[in-house]
């Protein structure tokens, strides 16, 4: 078959056999080879233990991201109260964001999970195959004449080298995954700490300039911002009516006042 | 013959099923080749749920040699591309 299927094929069987083409005997290849085994077993493990890391710290920033949400919603709430519906809005359409980012972290933590799952379970098979291969080659030895065992040596060999290819392909896999999840994750916190950010989620901690024209609202007056409270446990979600005579597009400044007389 | 579909396993296929093997196949390469990322993932798709449902899973401890590998079931067209012109997919 010359598709994928055959490309494949081709291209695996040639590493293999070029690995147990080294000793004339492919069982002395194989058992001498079994510290090379060992190391990648070893290096399964790491491969593991770094798909599990990326995968914590996709789940932190996920967490902050909740957390960012919520903070929005209130934000957004606040501004409604105090009858800036622009800054509702803008709070708002941050949340989105937010939120259409934390969709997709959520995809990437899933398909982290499946590479890690199937590193496990290729490495596993491949415990599987080396152990069977272990007994069998004994076995082989005593039933056939020496010419005959060294054929299906061979052959039971392959199977192990395939599954040897096997585990070194989901083990490149999880890790070239992990690797792209490190890039993005240390370019979102680049971002996050040069503060460029703003204008798309705001994720850093602290004040962002909702919260500072929030703020310079409330300094406008302590009984404002009572009112506003009640205002908003009244009617959270609809400005009052007054806001109706307010101008439609009022600059995002802290004074309400008019052009001065 | 035995069929290996990485990160996934072994299957013992039947004669009688090759023939739809093979045409699956060919019309993944074809998808590959006009980079067509919906039709490469429905026919690859099809090729190895072929495989899983004729084919007979092979035991962890079987020491079989495969006739022929695929690459992983979620396998991205651009993998599938370094797979006929690059080293292919498998690592020294």
């Amino acid at each position: 078959m010359a598709g994928l299927t055959g490309r494949m094929s081709t291209i695996v069987k040639a590493k293999v056999s070029k690995v147990l083409d080294r000793a004339e005997d492919p069982a002395e290849t194989l058992d001498y080879s079994y510290s090379k085994q060992l190391e990648l077993l070893q290096n399964v493990k790491k491969g593991i233990a770094d798909v599990v890391t990326s995968k914590k710290r996709l789940q932190l920033q996920e967490a902050s991201m909740q957390q960012q949400v919520v903070k929005l919603d209130t934000q957004a709430r606040q501004a409604l109260a105090a009858n800036r519906e622009d800054l509702a809005r803008l709070a708002l359409e941050r949340k989105q964001s937010v939120q259409t980012e934390l969709q997709s972290l959520d995809t990437q933590i899933g398909e982290l999970e499946t590479q890690q799952q199937k590193l496990i379970d290729s490495e596993a098979a491949m415990r599987a195959k080396l152990e069977a291969f272990r007994t069998k080659k004994e076995v082989i030895k005593a039933q056939y004449s020496a010419a005959e065992a060294q054929v299906r040596i061979s052959e039971a060999a392959t199977g192990v080298g395939e599954q040897m290819a096997d585990v070194g392909l989901a083990m490149q896999r999880a890790l070239d995954k992990t690797e792209n999840m490190k890039a993005r994750a240390s370019a979102v916190g680049e971002l996050e700490d040069s503060g460029t950010f703003e204008d798309l989620t705001q994720l850093g901690a602290g004040k962002d300039d909702i919260d500072r024209q929030l703020e310079a609202i409330g300094a406008g007056g302590a009984v404002d911002d009572e009112l506003a409270k009640l205002k908003g446990e009244m009617g959270a979600g609809s400005p009052p009516p007054a806001a109706l005579d307010a101008p439609a597009a009022e600059p995002a400044t802290a004074e309400p006042t008019e052009e001065a007389p | 013959m035995i069929i290996r579909i990485f990160s996934d396993g072994q299957y013992r296929i039947p004669e009688d099923a090759q023939a739809r093997l093979h045409e699956l196949d060919a019309q993944t390469v074809n998808a590959v080749d006009a980079g067509d990322e919906e039709a490469f993932t429905s026919s690859y798709g099809a090729l190895v749920e072929l495989i899983h449902s004729v084919g007979e899973r092979l035991a962890d401890d079987e020491l079989e040699p495969s006739d022929l590998m695929l690459p992983p079931s979620d396998i991205t067209l651009e993998e599938a591309r370094e797979e006929f012109t690059g080293e292919g997919l498998i690592p020294d």
